[in-house]
C-alpha cells in the first residue's frame, strides 16, 4: 500500500514559521524617514513579530553626527503585518504608515 | 554598536499567525528574552496555542508542550518533577496561559501547583476575555466591558462583575514570587522575570496584554493602551516577594480612567455614571494596594 | 522471588514499584486509596526513587502524567470510577500523544447512587480512548499485568497507554498469596524507558499543535489503530517472554477453561471467572459439558480468539458486569460484531452484578442451565437478559 504516513507517531512541529511570509497581510506599510530616526530602537523593542532588524550605522543617513556611530533599523517587509505600533510609539514620528499599492497586473 | 534596554537575543520567529498588534506576542517575546533558551514551555488552549501556526510549523526557539485547556498547573508540575527526576533542576519550566485557562477553567490546577510549591513559572497573559474562541467574557474581564457573551443589548447586559484578581489569589497561596507586568514596560517586566528566576518555588506573573481584536482599538494602539492602563491605575504594576508588596511603577499624577476607556470600543457604551463607578473601583483598589505595600513593608 | 500476602491494591503498588516509574501523580478515590498509600510509603522509606505529585484531582493526575511522560520518564497512576471518568478527556489525549502510561483501575460502580462496589462500567466507558485494557482475575495477575503492561506499551511500534483493571474489594481489599518477583529480573525484563521523542531543552519542537483537515490528522488516528492491532502479537510475545523469565504462564488475550467439547461456553471478564471455574468443575462432574472463557485483554479486542471459541461450541453466554445503554452490553455487542459472518450459534447477553451485586455460584449454575437449554434448542429466548433483578423469579435460588 502506498499510504503516506507522518514520520512521527504524534504531531511534532519542527518547521520554522519563517516559511510563512506574513508580509502579505499588510494594508499599510511602515516607512522609516531616516532623517528623523534617532536610533533609539523603541520600534524594534515593541514589534510583535518581530519584523524590525538592525542595520549597519552607515547604511542610512543619520540626522546628526552624534548618532552616526549607532546601528540603525530596517523593517523586514517579508513579515511586517503593518500593525503600526512602531509608528505610534516612535518618539520623533519618524515612521509613516503608507497605504500599500496594488501591484500592476 | 547599539544601546538596548532589553536583551537582544530573539527566541521567537516571525511568520506566526497572531493578529496585527497582538499584545500576547509581545509578552511572549519578552518572557523568552528574560528566561533564555534553557526553558520548556507548556501552553494550553488559548490564542498562543494557534499563534505558532499550523502543524508542522513552530515559531518558538524552545520546546513546547501543547495541552488541554484546564491543565497548565498540573502539566508544569509534571514536567518539573520529570526533569528533577532526571537531575535537570536548572531548566526553566514555564506555563504560559491566557486569563481563561488561569482564572477560570485553569484555576484548580494552578492552585494545586502553587500549594505544592513546585519550582515553576506560571505566566498568565491577560487579554481580559476568552479571545481565542471569539471574545467571550472571562472572570478577568473588567467591569463594564462588552464581550460576545456580555453584548449589552436592550438589557445593557455588559460585564458588571468586578475583575477577578488572580495575582492576589496567588499571594494568598504564599508562593515566594507574584508580580504584575505589562508590555508597555518591558524593562520592568524583564527585571521581574530575572528576579523571579533567582527564586525557587512557584513564581506567578500576570502580564496585561491588550488585544486589538477583542478590545476594539487600533492595532497600532496596543502599547499605548497598555501604558495608559498603568498610568490610570487600571492595572497597577507591582511585585510581592515572600509577602512583601512593592509597587514598581507609581504614577505621580494618575490619569483619569476615561483616557484609558475612550481608546477602546469595548467601553464605548458606558454612561457617565458607569465611568464614575469604574473610577471608584479603580481608586479603591489602588488605595488598597498602597495600604498593602505600607503594611507589608513595616518592620515586624 | 518472595511470597507475600498482598491485597489486590498492594499487588498493584508492588507491580508499579518494581517497574520503577520516576513520576507518580495520583488522587485518592475509594477503593484505590491503598494503592497510592502503599506507594507513598515505598517512597517515604526510600524503597522507590520517584517523585510523587499529590495532585488536586484525577484530571490533573492524568495531565501531570502526560506532561512527565512526554518529558521522557516512566509514569504511573491509579484511579477508579468517577476518577477515571473525570480523566476521560485526557485519556484520549494520552493515546493520541502516544505516551505509554500505565494506570491501575479499580473497577467500581458509577453514581448516582453512590456505590463503591464492583462494576465495570467505569472502564468499559473508556474503551474508545485508545488505551489497551486488561482485566485481572487475581492479585498475582494484577502485579504481573502491570509489569507486562509497561513492556508492551513502551515498544516503539505500540506506544499506547494501558489500564490494568481489578475488581473493587473482591481483589483490591482481599489478601491472596502473591509471588513478588526480584527487582533485578524486572529491571532486565523492562529495561530503561527509551522514548523515541521527548521534550528537551535545546530542541525546539512543539507537541500537539493546531492541524488542518488536509494535515495528517486522519493518518495519526490510523497509526493508533494500527498500533492497537499490532499490540495483539506483542501481547502474545510478551506473555511468552514473561513465562520464560518469571516462570508464570498467562494466556495472552483470552483464558480458556474446559472449553474443548463444551456445549455452551460462558464468556466473562474479571473475578467472575474465578467463581465460574469452580461452577464449571461442579457441572462437569455432573456430566454437563460447559466451559469458560475469560477475556483478559478487552482492548485490543480479541476477535480471533472469540471466533475460534465460537467454532468449539454450540452456544456462547456473554456475561457483562456493566451496561451500555442502547443495545446490549459492551462485551456482548463487540463479541457479536466479531462473530458476524463467522458463526451462527445462539449468543445471549447476561447482564449481572451491577453495583457490586453478588455473583454467587448458585446464580452462575442457573445461568449455565439457561445456556445449556438454549444450546439444545438452538434459539435465544431473551437476547439481553438482566440476571437477578429484584422480583424476577426466573433467577431466584
Amino acid at each position: 500500500m502506498s499510504i503516506i504516513l507522518p514520520e512521527d507517531p504524534t504531531p511534532i512541529a519542527r518547521v520554522p514559521s519563517t516559511e510563512n511570509k506574513t508580509g502579505g497581510w499588510r494594508t499599510f506599510r511602515p516607512v522609516i524617514n531616516y532623517e528623523k530616526c534617532i536610533r533609539c530602537y523603541i520600534c524594534w523593542k515593541f514589534c510583535p513579530e518581530p519584523a524590525i532588524e538592525f542595520a549597519p550605522p552607515d547604511k542610512y543617513l543619520s540626522p546628526k553626527p552624534a548618532l552616526a556611530k549607532f546601528d540603525t533599523v530596517e523593517i523586514n517587509y517579508d513579515y511586517c503585518k503593518g500593525c503600526g505600533i512602531c509608528a505610534n510609539e516612535c518618539p520623533t514620528k519618524a515612521i509613516d504608515m503608507v497605504l500599500e499599492e496594488l501591484e500592476e497586473e | 554598536m547599539r544601546k538596548l534596554t532589553i536583551p537582544e537575543e530573539e527566541y521567537m520567529l516571525p511568520g506566526h499567525t497572531a493578529c496585527l498588534g497582538c499584545g500576547a506576542t509581545i509578552a511572549m517575546r519578552y518572557v523568552l528574552k528574560a528566561l533564555g533558551k534553557n526553558t520548556i514551555l507548556s501552553i494550553p488552549a488559548c490564542c498562543w496555542a494557534v499563534i505558532p501556526g499550523v502543524y508542522p510549523k513552530r515559531t518558538l526557539e524552545v520546546p513546547l508542550l501543547y495541552t488541554a485547556f484546564e491543565v497548565t498547573g498540573a502539566a508544569i508540575s509534571g514536567i518539573r518533577e520529570a526533569l528533577n527526576a532526571m537531575g535537570k533542576e536548572d531548566v526553566n519550566v514555564v506555563g504560559f496561559a491566557g486569563d481563561g485557562g488561569t482564572a477560570d477553567i485553569g484555576i484548580q490546577a494552578l492552585s494545586g501547583a502553587a500549594e505544592r510549591g513546585h519550582d515553576i513559572f506560571y505566566i498568565m497573559y491577560d487579554n481580559e476575555a476568552y479571545m481565542n474562541t471569539g471574545i467571550q467574557r472571562s472572570g478577568s474581564t473588567p467591569l463594564g466591558a462588552w464581550t460576545t457573551t456580555t453584548p449589552g443589548g436592550k438589557k445593557r447586559m455588559y460585564k458588571w462583575e468586578p475583575k477577578k484578581n488572580v495575582a492576589e489569589i496567588m499571594v494568598a497561596h504564599h508562593v515566594p514570587y507574584v508580580a504584575t507586568a505589562t508590555i508597555a514596560y518591558p524593562e520592568d517586566m524583564i527585571a521581574k522575570l530575572k528576579r523571579a528566576k533567582e527564586i525557587k518555588g512557584p513564581k506567578f506573573i500576570q502580564i496585561f496584554s491588550p488585544c486589538p481584536t477583542g478590545w476594539k482599538h487600533g492595532p497600532d494602539k496596543t502599547v499605548e493602551v497598555s501604558r495608559l492602563a498603568v498610568q490610570t491605575n487600571a492595572f497597577p504594576l507591582y511585585e510581592v516577594i515572600n509577602g512583601k508588596y512593592r509597587i514598581t511603577v507609581k504614577p505621580k499624577h494618575p490619569k483619569p480612567i476615561k483616557e484609558y476607556l475612550r481608546l477602546q470600543g469595548r467601553f464605548r457604551h458606558l454612561t457617565e455614571e458607569e465611568i464614575e463607578l469604574i473610577q471608584k473601583e479603580i481608586d479603591r483598589n489602588w488605595k488598597e494596594l498602597l495600604k498593602k505595600e505600607r503594611c507589608s513593608q513595616e518592620e515586624e | 522471588m518472595t511470597m507475600m500476602i498482598l491485597t489486590g491494591n498492594e499487588s498493584a503498588a508492588w507491580g508499579a514499584k518494581l517497574s520503577k516509574p520516576k513520576v507518580i501523580a495520583a488522587y485518592p478515590i475509594t477503593p484505590q486509596t491503598s494503592i497510592i498509600e502503599t506507594i507513598a510509603e515505598f517512597i517515604a522509606n526510600g524503597e522507590l526513587d520517584a517523585k510523587y505529585i499529590r495532585v488536586e484531582s484525577e484530571h490533573s493526575a492524568m495531565a501531570a502524567c502526560i506532561a512527565a511522560e512526554n518529558t521522557g520518564v516512566r509514569t504511573f497512576t491509579a484511579t477508579s470510577a468517577h476518577g477515571l471518568t473525570l480523566m476521560h478527556e485526557l485519556l484520549i489525549w494520552a493515546s493520541g500523544a502516544r505516551l505509554p502510561i500505565v494506570m491501575s483501575v479499580v473497577n467500581r460502580a458509577m453514581a448516582p447512587a453512590w456505590s463503591v462496589w464492583t462494576d465495570q462500567m467505569d472502564s468499559m466507558a473508556q474503551r474508545d480512548t485508545g488505551w489497551m485494557q486488561i482485566y485481572a482475575e487475581n492479585n498475582q495477575e494484577v502485579l504481573d499485568s502491570i509489569i507486562m503492561a509497561y513492556k508492551i506499551s513502551e515498544k516503539h511500534n505500540i506506544l499506547l497507554p494501558t489500564m490494568v483493571m481489578e475488581d473493587a474489594f473482591i481483589l483490591s481489599h482481599t489478601s491472596e498469596a502473591v509471588n513478588v518477583p526480584e527487582q533485578k529480573l524486572v529491571d532486565d525484563f523492562l529495561g530503561e524507558f527509551d522514548p523515541p521523542f521527548k521534550l528537551e531543552p535545546g530542541n525546539p519542537e512543539g507537541y500537539g499543535s493546531l492541524i488542518m483537515p488536509e494535515g495528517p490528522y486522519m493518518e495519526f488516528r490510523y497509526m493508533i489503530a494500527k498500533a492497537m492491532d499490532d499490540a495483539r502479537n506483542e501481547i502474545r510475545k510478551t506473555v511468552e517472554e514473561f513465562a520464560d523469565v518469571f516462570g508464570r504462564e498467562y494466556s495472552s488475550l483470552v483464558e480458556e477453561y474446559k472449553t474443548e467439547d463444551a456445549d455452551a461456553i460462558m464468556v466473562v471478564i474479571g473475578t467472575i471467572g474465578s467463581t465460574a471455574k469452580d461452577v464449571v468443575d461442579m457441572l462437569r462432574d455432573k456430566g454437563k459439558k460447559v466451559g469458560l472463557a475469560r477475556i483478559r485483554y478487552f482492548r485490543p479486542f480479541p476477535f480471533e480468539e472469540v471466533r475460534a471459541l465460537a467454532k468449539k461450541t454450540n452456544m456462547l453466554g456473554i456475561v457483562d458486569r456493566s451496561y451500555t445503554f442502547g443495545y446490549g452490553a459492551a462485551l456482548y455487542t463487540e463479541t457479536k460484531g466479531a462473530l458476524y459472518g463467522h458463526a451462527d450459534i445462539p449468543i445471549k447477553n447476561y447482564v449481572m452484578g451491577l453495583g457490586g451485586r453478588d455473583i454467587t455460584p448458585e446464580i452462575l449454575v442457573k445461568v449455565f442451565e439457561d445456556m445449556l437449554k438454549i444450546s439444545k434448542e438452538g434459539q435465544v429466548d431473551v437476547e439481553i437478559d438482566w440476571v437477578g433483578l429484584h422480583g424476577d423469579e426466573r433467577w431466584s435460588i
